[in-house]
């Protein structure tokens, strides 16, 4: 009786195993063909998006070649912009991007760094923070055109009313107005990046200084700010690129004038504006060549921003 | 006779509703090193970050009673001026990444906005660092990072950064539970030298190190200071019988 169950058994787990063998091999076979066909596929995308990136880069360079050849490298540092005789220089442009997002980048990093103090030190959870945040990604994904709308009907009439006052001539309508939008329109992506690194600041670095008698501002100042500055840094880096790529809420506000801006209060334009205002227009292909050949200056400039960026937050990482 | 230096009155302490330290009436004496040790989650670190004030910042926490360090009742003092009297060192080392050695002694300093003459640092630096017995092991390398350091050395650099602020007390929270064997018999030894001039808190879940280092230990269950006594007498003799089980491994 028991010899026969025994045997019993030993025949049923040989079965067992042969079953088992025959299932594993029938699985692999299976695996890797799914696996061959996933890792394709993946591939694909990736290789897809990449392709995308060159081939936008190429079209950029081959377009502006006639620019290039009949302005040359003059484009990138004269001043006059004259359709009619064909003749084109960026640096009206150039100035106008730079000083448009440079200036809104200074009136907007004191409120992106004190919402990140806020939300990553003060109040990381809680209602009153997941409201903040909504309400700043809320900012982030509203359409540029609806800033734009926003600028031209409550903030430019503003700006005419202070130009009034301090004495320039009240165009309403220019840098100072782009400036200001733009300072608005970039503040989550520097409060959001910030917040994140500000709450990486490990809490047994913050008690270690509240230990030896700090008080919490003073913690803000020699322990958080130090330790999460690069982070902070990267989210401006960030936002400056948001700021100089930005067309339309721009295009609407900055008064759309050709010259070369005399100060902050004059009308200008951007190198994005200036796209996206005269590109319908344009006829003729050096004209055309002219614009692109700007549009390939903007993609290189917010390609080194970002990499900055990148960079920036690589190392630390690195360092945390 | 021993002075006291801290005693505490009815202290208790909570988390919202949960009562965490029960009614503890302890008296502790000048350049002693007492131990505190008991089960996981009997309320000793509570306790401990109770005397330096740095149980109230953790989200609503709470406590009452009386801490007096000599005769002054730290509840009613601001806590910044009781952490510049009692210091505290904490489970893992936590030197600030930024900093060098140097200025890592002197963070105190810098943290409270004192300025000192270059003279004076140095002398702090130098006398704190050789108190923890880390002067001849850095100071070729003094201006590196903090981080540098072996774990048992980053401990010790916290140590003086603690010391450097002349303290009457100093807490220790776990210090040796994140450090090798070896470092822990170095910073163990440092204990000994450091009693003399300090009063030192000790929190270990370690029996073995309470009766090495320490001249009494106190012994927590569920919240409540069950005994609290000189230490060789708590080990040959306990007399709750609940201490009587940690001891002997009944339960840990």
């Amino acid at each position: 009786m028991e010899q026969t169950m025994s045997a019993n058994g030993f025949v049923n787990l040989q079965e067992t195993t042969i079953a088992r063998k025959t299932k594993q091999v029938n699985r692999s076979n299976n695996h890797i063909k799914g696996e061959k066909i996933f890792k394709g596929l993946l591939n694909f995308a990736g290789l897809l998006l990449i392709l995308v990136v060159c081939g936008i880069l190429i079209t950029l360079v081959w377009q502006s070649l006639p620019a290039l050849r009949s302005l040359g490298l003059r484009f990138f540092w004269t001043d006059t912009w004259n359709p009619v005789t064909n003749v084109f220089g960026a640096l009206p442009f150039l100035l106008g991007t730079l000083i448009t997002s440079f200036l809104a980048l200074i009136i907007s990093i004191p409120f992106s760094i004190a919402v990140a103090i806020l939300l990553g030190e003060y109040f990381p959870k809680g209602g009153f923070s997941n409201f903040m945040r909504s309400t700043i990604d809320l900012i982030a994904a509203v359409p540029s055109v609806i800033f734009g709308f926003w600028g031209f009907f409550v903030l430019v009439p503003l700006v005419r009313i202070f130009e009034i006052k301090i004495g320039v001539s009240p165009n309403g309508l220019g840098l100072f107005s782009s400036a200001l939008v733009l300072a608005i329109m970039i503040i989550p992506y520097a409060a959001s990046l910030g917040t994140t690194m500000i709450k990486m600041v490990p809490s047994a670095l913050k008690e270690g200084a509240y230990a030896l008698g700090a008080t919490r501002w003073e913690v803000l100042r020699s322990v958080i700010l130090p330790y999460s500055k690069s982070g902070l840094f990267a989210g401006i880096l960030l936002s400056l690129g948001r700021a100089i790529g930005e067309t339309m809420a721009v295009t609407m506000v900055i008064g759309n004038s050709n010259d070369l801006p005399k100060s902050i209060f004059s009308t200008g334009n951007t190198m994005a504006s200036v796209i996206a205002n005269e590109f319908g227009a344009a006829t003729d292909h050096v004209y055309i060549s002219a614009l692109v050949e700007m549009g390939l200056f903007l993609f290189l400039v917010t390609f080194v921003i970002n990499w900055i960026g990148k960079a920036v937050i690589k190392r630390f990482s690195k360092n945390g | 006779m021993e002075s006291t230096i801290i005693k505490t009155i009815n202290y208790n302490s909570y988390f919202g509703e949960n009562h965490v330290v029960k009614n503890v009436n302890i008296e502790i004496p000048r350049n002693h090193v007492i131990a505190v040790m008991g089960p996981s989650g009997c309320g000793k670190t509570t306790f401990l970050r109770g005397i330096n004030r740095m149980h109230e910042m953790t989200a609503g926490a709470h406590a009452s009673g009386q801490i007096l360090l000599n005769g002054e009742d730290v509840m009613e003092l601001h806590p910044i001026v009781v952490r510049l009297k009692i210091g505290m060192v904490f489970q893992r080392p936590n030197p600030f990444p930024n900093l060098s050695i140097y200025d890592n002694v002197i963070a105190g300093y810098k943290l409270n906005g004192i300025k000192l003459p270059k003279d004076e640092r140095d002398r702090i630096v130098e006398e704190s660092l050789t108190k923890v017995a880390l002067w001849k092991e850095v100071k070729d390398s003094l201006t590196k990072k903090g981080t540098f350091l072996s774990g048992g050395q980053q401990q010790r650099l916290c140590i003086a950064r603690a010391v450097a602020m002349q303290p009457e007390v100093l807490l220790f929270d776990e210090p040796t539970s994140a450090l090798d064997p070896i470092s822990t018999a170095t910073v163990e030894e440092l204990f000994i030298d450091l009693k003399k001039n300090y009063t030192l808190i000790i929190v270990t879940h370690n029996m073995q190190q309470a009766a090495r280092v320490s001249d009494r230990t106190a012994f927590f269950y569920m919240g409540e200071l069950v005994e609290y006594d000189e230490t060789k007498q708590m080990f040959t003799g306990p007399k709750d019988e609940r201490t009587q089980n940690y001891i002997t491994g009944r339960f840990s």
